[in-house]
């Protein structure tokens, strides 16, 4: 299982929501994505869409200035 | 029904049009999985959140609640770099302000009409509803939007669809016309009722859409930066920054944005590596940005506009930071420009109304 972490700092949603969909593409069911964003709209959207594209929130926190969400892509992966 | 079960996918704005679009095609029996396009114009709850005071207001993105709501998968598509051309470039012209609703409506179906190839889908779903906009939904436009983008009588528009010819969807018996609607004109009645039989709440209501474009004074800040530059073009960043703090042009080259509040101060951070920035460091001040090439004598007047907008604007002198793009940090020490001073004309709203209208009229 891999782990990866995205950088979507200083980006305002729904980019970092984007981002995350783009790369969960790429990974695989199982795999381990975290993401790192300062728009604190990113809190809500991106766990949003993961419930939305079969993907389950670990995580979701705020870090400072920072939001860290932590996925594990589901089964619906590559869409 | 057909044998198999078809495949739609529903552009989903994030208001209830496109949300009533999709699930009355759901009912059918129809596989519907939506798609959004990031045009970078989109009003989004990123713009409160920038704001510190709105933000006790829940923030969401109305596309994914509408995908939620629906049950259904939501493909958010960024479109930025391509949306250039239909904004700059609009084969059918602009709407009241700087809205090319017809060639964004064409080009957003056009990429739909690939995703829908690309994944294997039967269909296209719209919630545009008869002479409900004045521009893109009405019966002699509606053809247009099917013919240029290609998708042909694959689009399905189930609000009105009583109200057009058949579509192939209607004629194969992948749904049912006598189950869809004939919505026209511009009461939001007839949404709102079935909104209610279905028991949507909380749902979007943006006036005049959900793009800036339409928004008169973005439309002419917009106007105001081509028009400095010598030249229609724009990235990401600027059309983002035109939705923050104030924006002052006391020069032709020279443009200050002055954050209105802490949130915004926040926001304009993140871009102090790539712009001349100012700060007020002998009272609580403002970041400004300058947009331009500036000389000694443009951020002499930028730290005095600067100390006019913090809490040192009383004062017979405030001291402030100037960071030149590349250069060393300085310190200048100036007298607050008064409130007289600042012209009316500086505001970049003003300016670009003036060059819209005689664009307009042009």
């Amino acid at each position: 299982m891999a782990r990866a972490v995205l950088d979507a700092r200083n980006l305002l949603c729904p980019l970092p929501v984007i981002r995350t969909q783009d790369r969960i593409a790429r990974m695989a069911p199982g795999d381990v994505l975290e993401v790192r964003a300062t728009d604190p709209g990113a809190l809500n959207d991106i766990p949003a869409w993961c419930r939305v594209s079969g993907h389950r929130v670990l995580e979701a926190r705020e870090e400072g200035r920072e939001v860290v969400v932590v996925i594990e892509v589901g089964d619906g992966a590559g869409g | 029904m057909a044998e198999k079960q078809r495949k739609a996918v529903a552009l989903i704005s994030g208001g209830l049009d496109s949300m009533l679009a999709a699930r009355v095609v759901m009912d059918q029996g129809v596989h519907v999985e939506g798609i959004n396009f990031f045009t970078g114009f989109c009003v989004e709850g990123h713009t409160h959140a920038i704001r510190r005071r709105d933000r006790a207001r829940p923030k969401r993105n109305n596309a994914l609640w509408v995908a939620e709501q629906l049950g259904i998968r939501l493909h958010i598509v960024d479109i930025v770099e391509e949306y250039k051309q239909v904004l700059l470039h609009p084969r059918h012209g602009y709407g009241q302000n700087l809205n090319p609703c017809l060639d964004c409506k064409t080009f957003m179906v056009r990429k739909a009409y690939e995703w829908m190839r690309e994944h294997g889908f039967d269909f296209i779903i719209t919630g545009e509803v008869l002479g409900q906009r004045p521009m893109s939904q009405r019966r002699d436009t509606f053809p247009v939007v099917a013919r240029e983008s290609g998708v042909g009588d694959l689009l399905l528009r189930p609000l009105s669809a009583k109200l057009l010819p058949p579509t192939r969807p209607e004629r194969e018996g992948w749904v049912d016309r006598e189950r869809l609607y004939g919505f026209h004109g511009r009461t939001r009645k007839p949404q709102m009722a079935l909104a209610a039989r279905y028991g949507f709440r909380d749902y979007a209501q943006p006036a005049g859409g959900c793009c800036f474009l339409t928004d008169e004074q973005y439309a002419a800040k917009l106007a105001d930066l081509w028009s400095a530059r010598g030249r229609r073009d724009y990235d990401l960043d600027d059309i983002l920054l035109l939705k923050v703090g104030r924006h002052l042009r006391p020069r032709p080259h020279l443009k200050l944005i002055v954050a209105r509040e802490e949130g915004e101060n926040r926001f304009l951070e993140g871009y102090r590596r790539r712009y001349t920035h100012l700060r007020t460091v002998s009272h609580p001040g403002p970041l400004v940005l300058v947009d331009g090439e500036a000389d000694d004598d443009d951020l002499e007047l930028a730290a005095r506009i600067a100390a006019r907008f913090s809490k040192g604007r009383a004062a017979p002198e405030v001291e402030v930071e100037a960071v030149p793009l590349g250069g060393e940090p300085r310190r200048l020490r100036v007298r607050p420009l008064p409130a007289s001073e600042v012209r009316p004309e500086w505001y970049v709203e003003r300016r670009g109304a003036g060059l819209l209208r005689r664009a307009a009229a042009g």
